[in-house]
């Protein structure tokens, strides 16, 4: 490649060609402020649309000033990333950004984690000239079941955007308006609730200020806990463990099981369960699907539905609802691990304590913000009770300890409690992606062929690629297994479903990058895949460190069919367990 | 084709048919039908004669007669006098305004004498919507011999030698952009015209369209053979509705006769044009906003490079020209490079067509050799400033642009000569302000434009002009103070510096090239708290002069909010608190004792 | 309508339809033209004006001159109708009166193509508007 030299601040410097201003500054270890700008390099996704201007620097010869994100360094060039007219432009920049943005800043879900406020401490910002006169833009505020759109806090950085349309082919969101009034909104400026938005959250991952927030749950959850009429039960999903330590300073992979079970006891809940119990439970009843769709397609059934979709990810769920309606008959008919756990939670675990639906009250604490929306949903309640009453994040896990003034760091390790906190290492790696498929291949592989796998590690399976696929020997049957994550992979591998181009039989689909590792309610991990593949680490060594590794070895998920559902596919397991999918493309408004 | 005696142009451009200049045609040619002269004397629909201040226009050929503010019920007498008579109807001649004189023909009016018609050669001359008439005016002549005679780079090599530099306004050699397109390597290559006039008073462009569509589609050809593209493309707002008719008309004759679509003058070469249609945003003259636009996403600007001539529509090497360079391109390939750069100035060769709009006379499109000086433009060919006022400014390249002032008016016009004076050539709007017009109020006027159509994409634009345009208005009511003014400096100064793209770049140039020229008249009033044009009604006070009111109560009755009070035959007196300075009180007195500072 | 194949073709197409639009040509140097201008008002008509001036636009086409053929109003020499003003380019006008079919085809022949003078010249006695600069 072309090496390109350089003056940066009057230091030499030889980059490739092709790098921009600001990258090559970098290796000089100069940090030149940046704000729209945003590279996952994980995912091979760069925000730069030079909109903020933050990032501007003096470039000898040339009439302005060079957005330094944005602009590729040239032989020769000579660069000056502070000189005043420099520190004079990204100050009254900066002071206008400010003046159209609200100041209520002690009271924003972001403060302390913004961007924006970041940037206005590091550039020194102390007051805003006119502000007296300047008009503000402003919005209407849009609450959706996930997420909350506060577009008055919105800096036009167009990260949600990238996300939402590059990455997850979603196109949910987009600039709209022209001049002071424009503004990143669903077409027409309607709400989310009537865009194709998935909630998977990668918008809210990404924003840099309040703009794009979660719904919060956590007073819901105070509420139950201080409730003494009812009982109160936690199901933690599998990432949340590999990430909440992140909120505690503690590093990236971090395992955290122990603490967190502490912490939510600590916290008052009645019971801490962990939402793998079910996923286990997931992969008896998603297995036995595969293998009953692969038996009848051996048996030289054309008819049967191949290959079989996963369906736990309920942002993925969203979007074939939205995106390929005329597939709803390919993906599994299994719930997602919250659901299954909500659902028999409160029939066969309510029984179990002699307590009544209404007075158990459900909480999930999960690396996603569509999940929020799913425990909503209406088909998974009854009689107007959901089964999952409140779903929060990650974070939002982390804002409650910390309200509670819970040393985190320092608590001891904890056991779940029985029988709904056992699990095996097949549904722990189910926050990573791969894991489900790697779960249900090891018990799928065992019921198929009679017999025991002396390795349950798959590793062709595992991986950040985007979209990855292997071929796993079943017993002489060759079965193909895809792997997407990130919705824009998973429509590649729709689109070919629908050519009929697909030759797999089973394919696996998580939302957000990494699989819910990377999950919309996760504390931000900015694209960092390195934050990522730490997480991913650390959901593997909790697998390695199980005894059971196997779902259908899960002991109390034998006791659970013995004693109530009887066996996988059953009617009763198909009441509880088993869902339909809905044609939501005309949901959404069209002209 | 039959032989006419005697021709009757009348002006077919948006202006004049918005004035009824249909109805004339029809009315001429009943009164000829009717007088059996329908076969002798034909009547031609034309695009824009330019002298729009005056319109509608009948031009009679072959005497040259000009016709000024023809009514469709003047075809009578045009007909029964003129072509029957042979007597020109003196009341519909064009008057000198200085000399009080009548003019008979159009190459007496001070109007048409200092211009040199290159792009507009065919406007108000053939009908636009037959092909033959451009043809006879040696139309395609220049797309064949450049297919048959010339290799692209000798094309390219004559356009370069010709010094022609973009129309649209930041002046970029042509025959280099042409060179910079063919040199990219790719399967498919687009050639797009910009059509998307945006600026506000300017219509150069649409008159081309509407009056010689078949130059710019020649041109294009040229372009595509140069740069080795089949495609062309026509970037056009939605709201020129008749020059995308006249296209549409223009595309299909051309295609009938073979002169766009495959294999061309027999040569091999393929080239076809389509029309894509933009909703009027003002950002989507910038060119790569355009591109966008025409994708289908939203119409915003991304920085450079890449460049259109490397990556452009659909990521494919794209030539963007405007208009009116385009329309000069023909000319340039069949009179020679050389003919067409001993027009001009040193650095900017051949015409430069301008609106002219504002406080002047001669309101219309004039073309004119690079190097006349603003003095001509605005007082020869413009016929001067209106109602005898006294000239105080006149605002080129759109609202983007600067104001000159009394001591630019000598400057030679080009390029470089308005840049180095604060404004630029941009796409030839030039308003004329007279002393009427308050300086801030036009820095506001414009800044409101440049608010409403910035994209809203770099934060410098979408809020700094927003901020700027806040803080004129505050001056305009007089709550400025001193500090304001070093704020709007510094505010276009970042704005300009650290904009994405040429629109934020030079938003600042209304404000701050009045600060530069009128600086006293913003100290008037952030200090002073006046107005001196009068144009700011926060900054008057209406007050009555006791030695002239004669106590008549027509104020007091005018006024519709009663803060005028009185005796019959005493003194009246107005309130300011309850004045809203709308001025009915000044209309209605008689003894010029109504005064306003 | 024909296609266009080739360069020659464009321009025979141009030669074959420039003159239709050479009146307009013509109109924007006039002076470099010859010029006639027939007397139409209600006597010249009466005379037979029509018929002449349609006979020099079709006998200037077709025997090759670039020709302007306007009409005009009363000359004032009822006398002598129709009376027609010929200007070839750098000569001053001359009157010609009582033309007819016969005297305007010697016009053309002799006057306009050699500048001979024939009978029937009027001294010219008026100034124009248009003559006056």
């Amino acid at each position: 490649m072309d090496q390109i030299k350089l003056t940066i601040d009057g230091k030499a410097v030889e980059v490739p060609k092709g790098t921009t201003i600001y990258k090559a500054a970098k290796t000089l270890g100069i940090d030149i402020p940046i704000l729209c700008y945003m590279d996952l390099k994980g995912l091979n996704i760069e925000n730069k649309p030079g909109g903020c201007r933050i990032c501007v620097v003096e470039v000898e010869g040339r009439r302005n000033l060079a957005s330094s994100c944005s602009t590729d360094v040239s032989e020769g060039m000579v660069v000056k990333t502070s000189t005043i007219r420099v520190l004079n432009a990204r100050r009254t920049v900066m002071e206008l950004i400010l003046s159209d943005h609200p100041k209520d800043c002690l009271t924003c879900a972001k403060s302390g984690k913004c961007d924006l406020q970041d940037m206005a401490i590091k550039l020194g910002i102390r007051n805003i000239p006119g502000q007296e006169f300047a008009e503000m833009s402003t919005y209407r505020l849009d609450t959706s079941p996930s997420i909350i759109r506060e577009m008055d806090k919105c800096i036009m950085c167009r990260r949600c955007e990238t996300m939402c349309n590059d990455f997850q082919t979603v196109g949910a969101l987009s600039a709209v308006n022209r001049g002071f009034m424009s503004v990143v909104a669903p077409a027409f400026e309607m709400n989310l609730e009537h865009s194709p938005c998935t909630y998977c959250g990668q918008c809210v991952a990404v924003c840099p200020t309040g703009a794009l927030t979660e719904v919060d749950h956590t007073r819901n959850v105070i509420a139950a806990l201080s409730d003494p009429t009812k009982t109160v039960i936690v199901q933690t999903a599998p990432a949340v463990r590999a990430a909440l330590g992140e909120e505690f300073g503690l590093e990236p992979g971090t395992l955290v099981t122990g603490k967190m079970v502490t912490a939510l006891r600590t916290l008052g809940f009645d019971y801490v369960f962990d939402t793998d119990f079910a996923a286990d439970l997931t992969i008896m009843e998603e297995g036995s699907e595969l293998l009953g769709r692969l038996g009848k397609f051996l048996a030289g059934d054309k008819d049967v539905k191949l290959p079989i979709l996963t369906s736990c990810c309920p942002a993925w769920v969203n979007f074939f609802e939205h995106n390929f309606p005329d597939m709803k008959d390919i993906p599994s008919t299994a719930r997602s691990p919250q659901q299954m756990f909500g659902s028999i939670a409160k029939t066969y675990f309510a029984d179990k304590i002699g307590v009544k639906r209404e007075d158990l009250i459900v909480v999930s604490i999960m690396p996603c913000l569509a999940k929020k929306y799913e425990c909503q949903r209406d088909e998974f309640s009854v009689d107007g009770n959901p089964d999952v009453d409140f779903s929060i994040s990650t974070r939002e896990l982390g804002f409650l300890i910390k309200q509670a003034n819970i040393q985190f760091n320092g608590l001891p390790d904890e056991d779940f409690d029985k029988p709904m906190g056992e699990s095996t290492g097949a549904a722990v790696i189910f926050g990573t992606t791969g894991g489900v498929i790697e779960a249900a291949t090891r018990t799928a592989f065992e019921l198929h062929t009679g017999k025991s796998l002396s390795n349950v590690d798959f590793k062709e399976l595992r991986g950040l690629e985007g979209i990855r696929h292997a071929t796993i020997d079943f017993g002489g049957f060759p079965l193909k297994i895809g792997i997407a994550h990130g919705l824009g992979n998973a429509r590649k591998l729709l689109e070919d479903i629908k050519a009929g181009r697909s030759e797999f039989h089973a394919i696996e689909i998580m939302a957000c990058p990494g699989g819910c590792i990377g999950g919309g309610g996760q504390p931000l991990h900015h694209g960092d895949s390195t934050i990522l593949k730490a997480r991913a680490k650390a959901i593997y060594a909790e697998d390695t460190s199980k005894t059971l590794r196997k779902s259908h070895e899960n002991p109390y998920i034998i006791k659970l069919y013995e004693e109530f559902l009887g066996k996988p596919l059953s009617e009763k397991a198909h009441h509880l367990l088993h869902t339909h999918y809905f044609d939501k493309s005309k949901n959404t408004f069209s002209i | 084709m039959s032989k006419y005696s005697m021709h009757l142009l009348v002006c077919g451009g948006t202006g004049c048919r918005a004035s009824a200049s249909d109805a004339i045609v029809e009315n001429l040619k009943t009164e000829l039908e009717a007088k059996g002269l329908s076969d002798t004397v034909q009547v031609i629909m034309t695009g824009c004669f330019g002298f729009c201040e005056k319109g509608p226009i009948v031009k009679v050929s072959p005497d040259n007669t000009f016709y000024v503010q023809v009514k469709p019920e003047d075809a009578r007498k045009i007909v029964e006098e003129h072509v029957i008579k042979g007597r020109k109807v003196r009341e519909l001649l064009y008057v000198d305004p200085k000399a009080n004189e009548v003019i008979e023909d159009s190459k007496h009016m001070g109007f048409y004498k200092k211009q040199i018609r290159i792009a507009l050669r065919n406007c108000g001359f053939i009908n636009p919507e037959i092909l033959d008439e451009y043809i006879s005016r040696d139309g395609y002549l220049a797309l064949g011999k450049a297919l048959t005679e010339m290799t692209p780079e000798e094309v390219i090599k004559e356009i370069k030698a010709s010094g022609l530099r973009g129309r649209g306004g930041a002046g970029f050699p042509t025959g280099l952009k042409w060179e910079l397109s063919r040199q990219s390597q790719s399967d498919k290559k687009y050639v797009v015209c910009n059509a998307d006039e945006g600026d506000p008073g300017a219509f150069m462009d649409r008159s081309i369209l509407e009056g010689d569509p078949h130059s710019v589609l020649e041109a294009m050809a040229i372009c595509g053979y140069c740069i080795g593209a089949d495609t062309g493309l026509v970037y056009i707002r939605a709201e020129y509705p008749l020059a995308i008719q006249r296209l549409k008309v223009a595309i299909s004759q051309a295609r009938e006769y073979g002169l766009l679509g495959k294999d061309i003058f027999g040569t091999g070469f393929n080239f076809d044009i389509e029309l894509k249609y933009g909703a009027g945003a003002f950002v989507c003259g910038e060119e790569t906003a355009l591109i966008h636009s025409m994708e289908g996403h939203r119409g915003e600007p991304t920085l450079k490079p890449p460049f259109p001539s490397v990556s452009g529509y659909l990521g494919k090497p794209t030539n963007v020209n405007n208009v009116e360079t385009f329309a000069n391109i023909p000319v340039i390939l069949l009179k020679g490079s050389a003919w067409f750069s001993s027009i001009g100035t040193e650095k900017s060769k051949g015409t430069k067509v301008f609106a002219l709009a504002g406080k002047i006379n001669n309101v219309g499109l004039i073309e004119v050799p690079m190097g006349t000086t603003l003095r001509e433009v605005i007082f020869e060919i413009g016929g001067g400033i209106k109602n005898g006022r006294k000239f105080k400014a006149v605002q080129t390249g759109g609202p983007s642009g600067g104001c000159l002032t009394e001591k630019h008016l000598d400057l030679p016009i080009d390029y470089e000569s308005l840049v180095a004076n604060g404004s630029m050539m941009g796409s030839g709007g030039m308003i004329v302000l007279d002393e009427d017009d308050c300086m801030v109020s036009i820095a506001k006027y414009f800044l409101d434009f440049t608010v409403e159509e910035s994209c809203g994409k770099c934060s410098p634009c979408r809020i700094g002009n927003k901020r700027l345009y806040e803080l004129l208005d505050k001056i305009c009511k007089g709550n400025g103070v001193a500090d304001d003014l070093t704020r709007l400096k510094n505010l276009g100064l970042v704005i300009k510096d650290t904009s994405l793209c040429g629109l934020g770049q030079s938003s600042p140039n209304p404000v701050l090239s009045t600060l530069e020229n009128f600086m006293v008249e913003y100290t008037e009033h952030v200090h002073d708290k006046k107005c001196r044009a009068g144009e700011c009604k926060a900054l008057m006070t209406y007050s009555i002069l006791e030695e002239h009111c004669v106590g008549c109560t027509a104020c007091a009755r005018a006024c519709p909010v009663g803060a005028i009070t009185g005796e019959r035959k005493q003194l009246h007196v107005i309130n300011p608190a309850i004045c809203i300075k709308c001025g009915a009180c000044l209309e209605k007195c008689k003894f010029d004792a109504v005064i306003v500072q | 309508m024909s296609k266009i194949t080739s360069l020659s073709d464009l321009k025979k197409k141009r030669d074959e339809i420039k003159s239709g639009l050479e009146i307009r040509e013509m109109a924007t140097d006039p002076e470099n033209h010859v010029q006639v201008k027939v007397a139409m008002a209600t006597c010249g008509i009466a005379a037979g004006a029509k018929v002449i001036m349609d006979f020099f636009v079709e006998q200037l086409d077709r025997r090759n001159i670039d020709g302007v053929v306007t009409q005009t109003g009363c000359m004032g020499y009822c006398y002598a109708e129709p009376t027609i003003e010929v200007k070839l380019p750098g000569h001053d006008s001359v009157v010609f009166g009582g033309v007819d079919l016969k005297k305007a085809d010697e016009i053309i022949e002799k006057y306009i193509k050699t500048g001979e003078l024939v009978d029937g010249i009027i001294p010219v006695n008026y100034e124009t508007i248009d003559s006056k600069e």
